[in-house]
């Protein structure tokens, strides 16, 4: 067991290296450089301006040293001219005395996520404000999406074919037909125009980042959870039915074990192992969905930051930010793959 | 000219309509909550040692639902008969129907052909069925029809870019303002933003989505086929490979990507042409083994057939990615252009799903080259890609076919997404998602420019996860 996990957290470490070394490259293409450069400077730069702008703040190097600097595996470039030094890791300027006590090193390995262009702060500080708003917003989600999902789909699949089976299917299938951004519009006229609507919610989640309340949150929350739940919700429905019609199921009723009974002691736990792994892998798409509600309810979190890195190519958020999403991605993944293993004994790991 | 009320001359109908629904709506959840609490149909003892199914609150229940469901359904049809012939006295509702005539007839015309030879249809015909197989079939080809006439200027009433003055934001039936001989006098379904009317706008964002979705799923589908087959038949060093590269993509967050392709200072640099270069040559390379495989040992037939579809995948291919003032600028005969941001479009959105496909490929090979037909033709010596693309192949076509369904669903949501962030396609494109992400702008206090976008995608992405169903059900049964 521990070999399993320390082979897959290899694999998480060097899919991780090569997701963000494939965003640094893109994100350093000569183009997007010239892009920064313009937007830094002054939009009516010439080419050499352009050049030696991106010589003095240590564009120029070639991507895979830049991308050990960002990484903090190489020593970060410094510059000396007119006696004042700069560098990646030096505020601003500096005298050389005050440059030789900085630090060689600095990348994420020793925390030091950068500076942000667009936001003129440290990209710590964003990250953490902005994945602590989205982190809210999806523990909401997961407490409103995971159990309604479970049931309907236990619901569903316990006895198959029957009215609530196919309502609830039908029900699930169109949740799942209805990205967030259909289903946002739609539940935005429904309950939050102010012309014809039912005016029962907000229609933007911006108070909700001081001041979270049902009237402001819950819309946002409810897009989020909606379109993940049915798909949940016809896994469950499908390990469910195969649960039921398993011999020891059949054993219990002929032993006259009460409907209920079977379904609660006999059914549930073996019904849950497949929808478990499938809540954790639904993570990326989640991440989708948060980007998509948070800019439709204009909630100012983690997918709002990567909109606004993205759109301004704000290189070291950009990375920060798919630093973030790529490893909750993996954790996702591994804890799917161990959980796996505890919930179900059959399963051995060799 | 007046404004046009939803239903006009049918207003008569609506009061019995909205009853209906009431009772539908009440029906339907007595109907599921007395299933939840009765345990089905309870069979009774008589006294003469027979038994007989009781009748029970749950089968009145339903009894209520059908009928409701009957009456409601004859209504709708109602106002859509009644449309086709009134036209635009019949209100909006009955406009629209008019407008819709083409759609309709072709409609009419599939189904029934269908339905008279479903028996000489394979899989297609046991798909009618199935009601919900038949529903979902029913959503798409109306979506497939409606594109298509749109395509062909049938239905929509007016030009999906043009403005007319005084329109701005005005509700559904606004009559236009000094409307000319031979125009459409009224804006449908209202104006937007830009006074663009929103009807014509959602029948041709219609044509968009089949232009894009089908395609690009079908590239995917090449894509995952082509290497999921090795990766499943060989296993080893080639499947540990393939299979981290593809999770290396699904790893990846979509939108992220999305932004980083189709940004463009990326579109200058020409990365996704490059990307274009690879994953079109995957339907090439498929083409390519799969006559090739089967015709090894019949040199005539093998150059002719590889000859006959090649050449022309070939031309097709150099067209794509060879466009003139780009990074690929050397091919002499290219008979069409594609416009730089629909390219990144098309290359992300294949780029997106063919992962996912390749792990259903992969999946579904370890599974079938235990099979005994597989084993018999490795002892007759065929060929691995003999193996894989005529014996494995034909045998996954079941799912194949349920997935391709579901992926291009998801594929309209994709660019729906792409539209939605107004990234790559043109601004002023009619695509629903473009199209909705202009509506929500003035979404509080104008609901109609939004709406019918909306409601159009989540019906055709239902439409088509309906399908699947249907299809996979009836795929089950033998």
């Amino acid at each position: 067991m521990g070999l399993f996990i320390l082979r897959r957290s290899g694999v998480m470490i060097i899919t991780a290296l090569c997701l963000t070394f494939i965003v640094f490259f893109l994100t350093n293409l000569y183009p997007n450089l010239e892009k920064l450069a313009k937007t830094e400077g002054n939009f009516r730069m010439s080419d050499e301006a352009v050049a030696s702008w991106l010589e003095k703040n240590g564009y120029a190097q070639p991507v895979v040293v830049k991308y050990g600097q960002w990484l903090g595996v190489m020593p970060g470039w410094t510059r000396t001219a007119d006696g004042e030094v700069t560098g990646r890791c030096i505020d601003g300027t500096a005298t050389p005395d005050e440059a030789a006590t900085a630090p060689r090193y600095c990348g994420i390995i020793q925390g030091d996520w950068g500076y942000s262009t667009r936001f003129k702060t440290g990209v710590g500080d964003i990250i953490e404000t902005r994945l602590g708003n989205t982190g809210y917003l999806m523990m909401w989600v997961l407490i409103l999406m995971v159990p309604s999902a479970l049931i309907i789909g236990v619901l569903a699949g316990m006895r198959e074919g029957s009215a609530t089976d196919r309502s609830l299917s039908t029900l699930s299938i169109m949740t799942t037909a209805t990205p967030e951004y259909v289903s946002g519009v739609i539940f935005i006229a429904v309950f939050a125009s102010s012309t014809v609507g039912l005016k029962w919610f907000k229609g933007t989640a911006t108070a909700a980042m001081e001041n979270p309340t049902f009237e402001n949150f819950f819309l946002p929350v409810l897009t989020i959870a909606l379109y993940g739940m049915g798909y949940i919700a016809r896994m469950t429905r499908a390990s469910m039915t195969e649960v039921m019609t398993a011999q020891y199921i059949r054993t219990a009723r002929l032993k006259g074990v009460s409907f209920p009974n079977i379904v609660l002691k006999h059914a549930l736990r073996n019904a849950l192992i497949a929808p478990f792994t499938v809540i954790m892998l639904q993570f990326p798409w989640l991440l989708n969905g948060v980007v998509i509600v948070e800019s439709l309810f204009n909630y100012k979190g983690f997918g709002w930051a990567l909109v606004e890195a993205a759109s301004n190519n704000d290189i070291e958020l950009l990375l920060a930010v798919s630093v973030v999403s790529v490893v909750v991605v993996l954790l996702t993944q591994l804890i799917s793959d161990i959980g796996y293993v505890f919930l179900n004994p059959r399963i051995r790991i060799s | 000219m007046d404004p046009l009320t939803w239903t006009g001359a049918l207003a008569f109908l609506n009061p019995i309509y909205q009853i209906t629904l009431v009772l539908l709506v009440a029906a339907l959840a007595i109907w599921i909550i007395t299933s939840v609490i009765s345990a089905g149909t309870r069979q009774v003892a008589n006294a003469d040692g027979s038994f007989t199914l009781a009748g029970n609150p749950q089968a009145m229940a339903n009894l209520g639902v059908k009928l409701t469901f009957l009456v409601v359904a004859i209504l709708s049809l109602a106002y859509l008969l009644l449309g086709l012939i009134l036209g635009t006295n019949a209100g909006i509702v009955g406009a629209m129907s008019r407008q819709m005539l083409p759609t309709w007839t072709a409609l009419v015309v599939l189904f029934a052909l269908s339905i008279t030879f479903k028996r000489r249809l394979g899989l297609y015909g046991k798909l009618f069925d199935s009601p919900i197989g038949m529903i979902g079939f029913g959503l798409v080809m109306f979506w497939v029809f409606t594109g298509i006439f749109g395509a062909m200027d049938l239905i929509a009433t007016h030009d999906p870019l043009g403005q007319a003055s005084g329109m701005k934001n005005k509700v559904p039936g606004t009559p236009l303002r000094g409307a000319e001989e031979g125009e459409y006098a009224w804006y449908l379904l209202g104006g937007d933003n830009l006074a663009r009317d929103v009807f014509s706008r959602m029948v041709k964002g219609a044509w968009e989505v089949l232009k894009y979705a089908p395609l690009a799923t079908l590239f995917a589908f090449m894509v995952g086929i082509t290497l999921g087959l090795p990766a499943g038949y060989y296993g080893g060093r080639l499947d540990t490979l393939l299979s981290f590269l593809a999770n290396l993509i699904l790893a990846f967050p979509v939108i992220l990507l999305f932004y980083l392709l189709v940004t463009p200072e990326i579109v200058a640099t020409g990365l996704p042409q490059f990307m274009a270069v690879v994953l079109f040559a995957f339907p090439m390379v498929f083409c390519g083994v799969l006559i090739h495989s089967r015709f090894r040992t019949q040199p005539g037939k093998d150059y002719m057939w590889l000859a006959i579809v090649l050449v022309p995948i070939f031309l097709l291919y150099m067209s794509l990615i060879n466009e003139n003032g780009s990074k690929i600028d050397f091919w002499p005969l290219d008979f069409f252009d594609i416009p730089g941001g629909v390219l990144v479009v098309f290359v992300s959105v294949v780029f997106v799903n063919s992962p996912t496909v390749f792990r259903i490929v992969r999946g579904l090979a370890m599974d079938i080259k235990t099979r005994d037909y597989v084993a018999a033709a490795q002892t007759r010596g065929e060929r691995a890609w003999y193996i894989m693309l005529w014996e494995i192949l034909p045998n996954v076509r079941g799912p194949l076919i349920v997935d391709f369904c579901l992926r291009i669903g998801y594929t309209t949501i994709l660019l729906g997404t792409l539209g939605f962030f107004g990234l790559g396609l043109p601004p002023e494109s009619p695509d629903w998602g473009s199209t909705i992400n202009d509506g929500r702008k003035l979404l509080s206090i104008y609901l109609h420019p939004a709406l019918p976008p909306a409601v159009a995608l989540m019906s055709l992405v239902l439409g088509l996860n309906l399908l699947a169903d249907g299809l996979r059900e009836e795929s089950l049964k033998d």
